[in-house]
């Protein structure tokens, strides 16, 4: 099964391959976030939720559950 | 158009020195107002742009493309989507993050594609120098067909070549960035020929999103509907499509107009910070923080000023009571208009500080990573880490408040914060809370450190802090949307604030308060004292020959019939029985008619309470007024023969004021955002029915 950004560790890297979700991938294709660009995971906020990320060069924050409809490959 | 009329508008993402550059551009020469209709802040400016070339500058809403998620972005995609629309610009500025080129770009080729002429003002080049990023700006000019024009927002620089280039004429650029695909061709022509539209991508924006664009009748609407229908062509179907399109072409642009690009190293200072802003705990403990240092400030700083301004307008009254001559309009000046004038520049302290505060908080890109903190705590009640900055903006003034809540896109979220905003004790509850807490808490210290009079203030705002989360938790149950909630939000890179943008907020803020706020309290002080003044003509003729008798008998002095008089007058005017007449209703509450006149006229709004309770002891007594705090304590209970404000009566009076809707201004904005008189209704009801059953419960227990 494809992994998704939710799952990422800090620090770690990939590429987007697609999103699940088309409501939250057009607004995040909007932001930059598109298939073929490479993604890094910062941090998670002290719960767990919402997520940091980096999407070349800027700093996004995106909920889990939002971040869970980004597949990735790595 | 003639020259000298040249409409200038300001557009760009969030963030990226829009503001900074709107007051470099206008100076103090703006003023804010709100859209037909809405209430987004429409900031408009002037600007001399060389001798002949005078210019209307418009602010508009930060946005990432013509797509709107809220409000604020609304506004942007009706007024660039429709040339008959007042404020559709000549000429547009779209402000560019140069170190983050890739994401201002899209709403670029969405403005290349309106074919609305437009000139890039390429900002932070200070960052993208530090950052070792390199641009070619001659071939981004030329690859996008528009002039690029090199600033600095923050320090004023390329400001002086942006006015030269924006006073020349300027064309739409050739270029065209979308190919609209063959097979809905059709259907954009049918829409083009028939609303008269100068491009395609205007056709195709009726089509994509008509449900945004309010500019169309509802019929017109409904056209557009059936036309798509018959052409087959479904709204967003497309939108996937134009974006990765765009993003294609942008990505051509930049490979060819950066000539080395930036190393990630340069924002490891920021991400430093980040580390400890957004610490599990230390994240938390920094915010506490923060927000503590916010009440110091308000309740430190700002009792300065406010006693200065609260003795001025006592003197200033007194001034006028003695130097002009008898008469009911000197009368007014003096008792009515002054005082009530004064009521509401008292506030303009706190105001000014709390919102110099929020801008900083803004400004610095701080106030993004509250939102990440208490996002997840927020949505627990209901809220969105969004709505942090409304309630916190609540601590000064609802108004300004309900209107920041129009950044949040969901709108279940949106309301729930709308509603339990005025819970937030702002400013005006202050200085009931300030001399009611004087009169019955003892000005002493505990263990020699925290202030009791303190303690019990802050008390009162998370008692109010509590009401508002509560009553939002409550709220999740009760509404019902299927509606989803985002927060796809960017981290800006932390930064100084920019002082004069801190100014600049600050001005508006309090201008907003002063104008949305003050005439309703200014016209309630009218109103106020003459419904003090005035009664049935007998009954007020009457008072002197009742007072007389009793003076016969009593042996009063002059100065003591004189007393006597007025206050029986005050008694027997039309606010002497209107407080009468909800006297049994207040009863219970610990409240007598003197109170209960105070309660009906601050029910417009909160401060007036202190505005009244001051008229009506001043109007009592032909002495020199000595200020409202030693008015009150001198008010004697005739039943009990002691202090008319005891701790129990206090107390209640307190909660009261803590709960309470008490405030015309934001019930017209609440009604204004939610569109209706439900929501005002529903909130003023259930403020008004918590703070009276509260006050009963706490007037009872501790009498």
């Amino acid at each position: 099964m494809a992994k998704n950004v939710a799952e990422m560790l800090p620090g770690e890297t990939a590429v987007i391959a697609g999103f699940s979700d088309e409501q939250i991938g057009l607004k995040l294709l909007e932001m930059g976030l598109l298939p073929g660009t490479a993604i890094r995971f910062n941090f998670s906020a002290p719960f767990g939720d919402p997520v940091c990320v980096s999407v070349s060069d800027v700093d996004l924050s995106l909920r889990v559950e939002e971040a869970a409809t980004i597949s990735i490959i790595n | 158009m003639e020259a000298g009329k040249l409409k200038i508008a300001l557009t760009g993402k969030p963030n990226a020195g829009k503001s900074s550059l709107f007051n470099h551009l206008t100076g103090l020469n703006q003023k804010i107002g709100n859209f037909p209709g809405v209430t987004v802040d429409k900031r408009i400016g002037y600007c001399q742009l060389d001798n002949n070339t005078q210019a209307e500058i418009i602010d508009l809403p930060g946005i990432y493309s013509l797509y709107p998620r809220t409000l604020d972005e609304k506004i942007v995609t009706e007024i660039f989507s429709d040339q008959q629309n007042n404020l559709y610009p000549d000429k547009v500025v779209l402000i560019a993050d140069a170190t983050n080129l890739k994401n201002c770009m899209l709403l670029l080729t969405q403005l290349i594609d309106l074919k609305i002429p437009t000139i890039v003002a390429l900002n932070m080049m200070d960052l993208a120098a530090k950052s070792g990023l390199s641009i070619d700006v001659k071939k981004l000019s030329a690859s996008l067909d528009m002039p690029v024009v090199m600033i600095n927002a923050r320090k004023g620089h390329g400001i002086f070549e942006l006015k030269k280039v924006l006073a020349q004429p300027l064309a739409a650029s050739r270029k065209s960035v979308f190919q609209i695909g063959d097979e809905i061709k059709k259907v954009i022509g049918v829409i083009r020929e028939k609303f008269q539209l100068a491009t395609d991508y205007e056709a195709y924006h009726f089509l994509q999103q008509t449900d945004n664009l309010i500019f169309l009748k509802p019929e017109q609407r409904n056209e557009i509907k059936v036309i798509a229908k018959e052409h087959s062509f479904f709204p967003h179907k497309y939108q996937g499509a134009e974006t990765i399109m765009r993003y294609g072409f942008i990505q051509e642009l930049l490979n060819t107009a950066i000539v080395k690009p930036s190393h990630r190293d340069w924002k490891r200072v920021s991400h430093g910070i980040d580390k400890v802003l957004t610490h599990k705990v230390g994240g938390y403990v920094i915010f506490f923080a923060v927000l503590f240092l916010i009440f110091q400030a308000i309740f430190a700083w700002a009792q300065i000023p406010m006693d200065f301004i609260d003795s001025s307008f006592a003197r200033l009254s007194n001034v006028l009571a003695k130097e002009l001559p008898e008469g009911p309009f000197f009368e007014l000046l003096s008792q009515g208009i002054v005082p009530g004038i004064g009521g509401i520049v008292i506030f303009i302290p706190q105001i000014a500080i709390l919102f110099a505060f929020i801008a900083i908080l803004e400004e610095s890109g701080y106030m993004a990573r509250v939102v990440f903190l208490m996002d997840k705590i927020m949505r627990k009640f209901g809220l969105n880490g969004k709505s942090v900055v409304p309630l916190m903006s609540g601590w000064a003034c609802a108004i300004p408040a309900i209107m920041a809540t129009r950044t949040i896109d969901n709108w279940k979220e949106r309301l729930i914060t709308i509603f339990v905003t005025p819970f937030m004790s702002c400013s005006a509850r202050l200085p009931v809370f300030t001399i009611l807490v004087a009169l019955i808490i003892p000005d002493i210290k505990l263990w020699g450190f925290f202030n009791y009079q303190g303690l019990v203030l802050m008390g009162l705002y998370l008692l109010g802090f509590l009401a508002a989360i509560l009553s939002a938790w409550g709220m999740k149950f009760l509404i019902k949307t299927t509606e989803r909630s985002f927060l796809i939000m960017e981290l800006p890179t932390y930064r100084m604030p920019r002082w004069s943008n801190v100014g600049f907020t600050i001005i508006e803020k309090t201008k907003t308060f002063v104008f949305e706020a003050g005439r309703v309290i200014l016209a309630i002080s009218i109103i106020l004292w003459v419904l003090a003044s005035y009664g049935p003509i007998d009954e007020m003729n009457a008072a002197k020959q009742v007072v007389q008798a009793q003076a016969v008998q009593e042996h009063w002095s002059e100065g003591e019939i004189q007393n006597r008089v007025a206050s029986y007058k005050l008694e027997h005017s039309y606010a002497g029985k209107l407080g009468k007449a909800i006297e049994p209703l207040i009863a219970p509450l610990g409240f007598d008619w003197k109170i209960g006149i105070a309660l009906v006229t601050s029910f417009a709004a909160r401060e007036v309470f202190v505005g009244t309770i001051a008229t009506i002891y001043s109007i009592g007594s032909a002495e020199d007024q000595p200020t409202i705090k030693l008015r009150l304590r001198k008010e004697i209970n005739p039943e009990t023969g002691g202090p008319r404000y005891t701790p129990a009566v206090g107390m209640s009076l307190l909660i009261f004021y803590t709960f309470a809707m008490q405030c015309m201004s934001t019930l017209a904005i609440v009604k204004r955002e939610t569109k209706g008189w439900k929501w005002p209704l529903i909130q003023l009801a259930y403020m008004t029915g918590l703070a009276y059953i509260s006050a009963f419960i706490v007037f009872q227990i501790m009498s």
